[in-house]
């Protein structure tokens, strides 16, 4: 697995350069499963919500490895991967569902919620004759037991035997900021899936360009959702990988885009039902929009008051599953359970704002097909990765770039 | 109340659904996207969603509006604000099957294949599902969606989902 990765050489520009065989390189996939995936990262599987009482599970992944998430008879949450001890086969079927225990259906070997083997279907034969011998140790064969971290009603899992402890892999500034969202227990409004025709990391950089939002996204311009000239910051976290990226909700109705022609400024542009973008200040902050991400794949949304969290599912080289799954409060009234289902028009894969990510990372697949020693230019705020108010920068997505040439040996 | 879908007021009843949703979809595959909100009531539901989400109880939308005023907002930022490769839609709609029939509404199913066709000729099955929907008619015998959910097969969507289904 190393050798592959030692061949390739990162540009001696260092963060401000990304090179295009980045997202294009076959045998790189594999590498990234096993150095960051499956190393001393830490994976969103599921909310906590989503394990409503005990002797529930759901299905989930860490990078393309399907794992198992439950809440056992006591409310205590686990994970393993969906794979038997015995032939490897998918042990939960479901996406999520009730269960005492896991039974594999293909020769019936049993787990208990845990993921610990616990009966074997005929292991000492039938009637003398068959099964196992008396020395055989099925049970160290047993299917990766991830390391869990709930925080905030979010259920974080690793399979690395180094990684630092959740919080301390968040940094303070972004652990508070998930507690900011997280301010009471979830309730699941529903989710989706979108297919993103290409590598994943092309959409955790979206993701953490504060620079694009309001330059793609006309929406979000023309309504003030976000502007970059509106108050708000940009946190990146110490190993860069984790980042913050927000906006207060009131505008100091400047016309810097109008004024630079900015495709997205529409100033005569009014949305006939404008009851679409009504909304409450919920956290008491005054903050409209803050997008969260942990390194690698978990993405935390506050556009208003829609509230998401997103997990991306890789799945090939050129293909990436986001998973979405859409939440409000229990303690949310009828109203705001509306509110919260209109502005749910603004994200997803028809979402009047994030509709545009789906396919612009796909250009970006397309683009660079025959361009693998051509390099990206990310140079807006400078070279580094540090925090800063404007949003007139790449620094996270340079943070995005330091961490995981960290976890890969570039 | 069931249909009664022996009788000729059964008949002309499953037919105003069948003929309401033949020309929906027309004016969406044709690109008449403007027409689109006329075929709901001024206050009338439009919802996508996935048989996941309806078969845990849950009330997300991929689309959701609830009024002609949200449709035309939706039209006009796919024609103005939202950036999307161009591509067309080709609606198959089966036949409705009546499930209430009262007074001026009709409850009916219909199930729907869409295949998209991209500038690059490339074709796929984007979506399939039932359409599930209150069909109101006026004094004049207009047809018209007081409700109408999209109710998906499947829980993914190819890359983005701009035009309606």
């Amino acid at each position: 697995m190393n050798i592959h990765t030692s061949m390739r050489q990162w540009p001696a520009e260092g963060l401000t350069r990304v090179p295009y065989w980045i997202y294009s390189d076959r045998d790189l996939y594999d590498d990234e499963m096993a150095r960051i995936f499956r190393g001393n990262t830490w994976h969103f599987l599921c909310l906590e919500a989503e394990l409503p009482k005990p002797n529930t599970f759901r299905t989930s992944h860490v990078g393309d490895m399907p794992v198992v998430v439950t809440r056992d008879k006591d409310g205590a949450i686990h994970a393993f991967e969906n794979r038997c001890a015995h032939r490897g086969s998918l042990l939960c079927l479901k996406e999520r569902g009730e269960a005492r225990e896991i039974v594999c259906c293909y020769h019936n070997w049993t787990y208990d919620l845990e993921g610990t083997l616990t009966g074997i279907a005929f292991r000492r034969g039938i009637a003398g004759k068959g099964g196992m011998q008396p020395d055989a140790k099925p049970e160290a064969h047993a299917p990766r037991k991830l390391k869990v971290e709930v925080f905030a009603g979010l259920v974080f899992g690793t399979l690395g035997k180094d990684t630092p402890p959740f919080e301390t892999y968040l940094g303070p500034e972004i652990a508070q900021r998930i507690k900011r969202v997280m301010r009471a227990p979830a309730k699941v409004l529903g989710g989706y899936s979108q297919i993103l025709q290409s590598n994943w990391k092309l959409y955790m950089e979206n993701v953490k360009d504060s620079y694009h939002a309001s330059l793609l996204h006309m929406f979000f311009t023309t309504f003030r959702l976000n502007r970059l000239s509106q108050k708000g910051g940009l946190v990146v976290s110490e190993h860069g990988g984790n980042h913050i990226s927000y906006s207060m909700t009131a505008d100091v109705a400047g016309k810097e885009y109008e004024q630079a022609g900015m495709r997205t400024a529409h100033d005569d542009y009014r949305l006939e039902a404008p009851e679409l973008l009504r909304s409450v200040d919920e956290f008491g902050d005054g903050i409209g929009l803050q997008i969260l991400t942990v390194f690698p794949g978990f993405v935390l949304q506050q556009v208003r008051n829609s509230l998401a969290v997103r997990r991306i599912i890789p799945q090939g080289l050129e293909r990436t599953e986001l998973v979405w799954t859409l939440f409000g409060f229990e303690t949310d009234d009828e109203a705001m359970t509306e509110l919260r289902l209109r502005q749910a028009n603004l994200v997803g894969p028809a979402g009047f704002i994030s509709m545009e990510d789906g396919a612009a990372t796909g250009f970006v697949q397309r683009g660079v097909r025959g361009a693998p020693d051509e390099k990206s230019v990310v140079e807006m705020g400078g070279s580094g990765t540090a925090s800063e108010e404007s949003r007139v920068s790449e620094a996270a997505v340079r943070g995005f770039w330091k961490s995981y040439r960290q976890q890969m040996g570039f | 109340m069931l249909a009664e879908s022996n009788s000729a007021t059964g008949l002309e009843r499953q037919l105003a659904v069948q003929d309401l949703n033949a020309r929906y979809v027309e004016a969406i595959d044709d690109d008449k996207l403007e027409a689109w909100p006329d075929f709901f009531t001024e206050d009338g539901r439009y919802r996508i969603t996935t048989a996941e989400n309806a078969a845990q109880g849950l009330p997300l939308g991929i689309m959701y509006a609830t009024s002609r005023a949200m449709l035309r907002d939706r039209v006009r930022a796919l024609r103005e604000a939202n950036i999307y490769e161009t591509q067309r839609y080709r609606h198959i709609v089966g036949a409705p099957r009546v499930i209430a029939s009262e007074g001026n509404a009709i409850r009916a199913r219909s199930g729907f294949i869409v295949v998209r066709i991209m500038h690059t000729g490339e074709m796929t099955i984007f979506a399939t599902g039932s359409y599930e929907d209150k069909v109101t008619l006026d004094a004049s015998s207009n047809a018209r969606f007081a409700d109408k959910t999209v109710m998906l097969d499947s829980r993914a969507i190819d890359t983005l989902l701009a035009i309606p289904l």
